[in-house]
């Protein structure tokens, strides 16, 4: 029982402490530095799937995001840092934007642009999530922020924001 | 001794409590919801037992800020001109906290409610004790009660329809699919949807 009442109390301390740990701000790159023009890749789940389900000996990290979600955006500068952190070790960060089609050209290639995103950066486009969510996550009940991570041998869902060590932590369980 | 007593309670209960709210994952279908007093954008309080001549109701977590819940706004209005009449008005619930979530504070919603011309009660979760109870997980999030002997029951989970984008395209309209086989005395064939949504502003 203080074995357990210890764990709860540490699981406490540790919620508490990330509230007010502050993430990096993405880093802004001025305008004219920006020679390359964005082409998105939008696909439907058919298309996405095969990105979910490869079997190399990479962990995969994919994070489900849109530019008009607020808790998305906030926590993106961690998906940024653990693929700048990971490239090297056999870690693949995919961002997979479910930005409306309308909005494409107003708002998520200004956006990628502007904050220099460097993770690749798939676009679903695929109205009928009633069949595709249970397909990422049986767990998933469709809020974003969302982020799957995988290995062949393993698989875990997280519908929730991360802070960086959060992330860090989860990605070495699939790394050991 | 006494102190550190006093304070390892306190723990055990604050991470009991932290515990119970991951774990209470909300109502599925079936079970009976309990009634509430939220306050409307009219200013007055609105409770499901103020509807004795319902035969349910369609509650719906929607908020000004959320795309999603936008994209929805005209369906969610036909929803309540269809079945307010034939006995399931929409009551319109806003789970955000005004705080995280400033576009979706009172004076927003009556804005918006005025705007749009909502014909169905809009009402503001505040302290956010309602959602969590339902299990609602993000905007539009769509519960669809059936007035039973035991109370309202949880008859349908999930998503207004299939295609958020064009509701021209729609294929399976779940809500009017699951309503209407309530009134019909017939068994819902999908009782649980998901779709893409805004999470919950806490």
């Amino acid at each position: 029982m203080k074995y357990v009442l210890g764990t709860l109390f540490v699981c406490v301390l540790l919620f508490n402490c990330d509230k007010t740990k502050n993430e990096n701000e993405l880093t802004k790159v001025e305008q004219n530095d920006i020679q390359e023009k964005v082409e998105l890749e939008v696909l439907d789940f058919n298309m996405l799937e095969p990105y979910l389900t490869k079997e190399d000996n990479q962990v995969y990290v994919i994070n489900f995001w849109a530019t008009w979600c607020a808790p998305c955006v906030k926590e993106l500068p961690v998906f940024e840092k653990l693929h700048s952190n990971y490239k090297e070790k056999k870690v693949k960060v995919i961002l997979v934007s479910l930005d409306f089609p309308k909005q494409y050209e107003s708002k998520l290639i200004p956006f990628i642009k502007s904050n220099n995103l460097q993770s690749q950066i798939l676009v679903l486009n695929d109205t009928d999530s009633n069949t595709w969510i249970p397909k990422v996550s049986e767990e998933w009940s469709g809020a974003i922020p969302s982020t799957l991570i995988y290995t062949k041998e393993n698989r875990k869902f997280y519908e929730k924001s991360f802070n960086y060590s959060e992330l860090e932590t989860e990605v070495q369980q699939f790394l050991k | 001794m006494k102190l550190l007593k006093v304070g390892m309670i306190l723990i055990a209960i604050i991470a009991f409590s932290a515990f119970t709210s991951i774990e209470n994952t909300g109502y599925k279908v079936g079970d009976i919801a309990t009634d509430f007093t939220l306050e409307n954008v009219d200013g007055k309080m609105v409770s499901l037992a103020n509807y004795p001549e319902a035969k349910g109701f369609i509650v719906v977590f929607t908020c000004n800020t959320c795309p999603f819940s936008v994209a929805y706004e005209d369906r969610i209005i036909a929803l309540n001109n269809k079945y307010a009449s034939q006995g399931y008005p929409v009551i319109a619930i806003m789970p955000n906290s005004p705080t995280a979530s400033p576009g979706d504070s009172m004076e927003a919603m009556k804005a918006r409610a005025k705007a749009k011309g909502f014909t169905f009660p809009y009402l503001i979760d505040k302290g956010q004790k309602v959602y969590p109870e339902y299990g609602a997980s993000k905007t539009p999030h769509v519960y669809v009660l059936q007035k039973v002997k035991k109370g309202n029951q949880v008859k349908y989970i999930g998503a207004i329809d299939d295609n958020y984008q064009h509701p021209d395209s729609v294929n399976q309209k779940y809500v009017e699919n699951a309503v209407d086989a309530l009134l019909e005395g017939k068994s819902i064939k999908e009782t649980h949807t998901r779709a893409i949504g805004c999470t919950i502003k806490v």
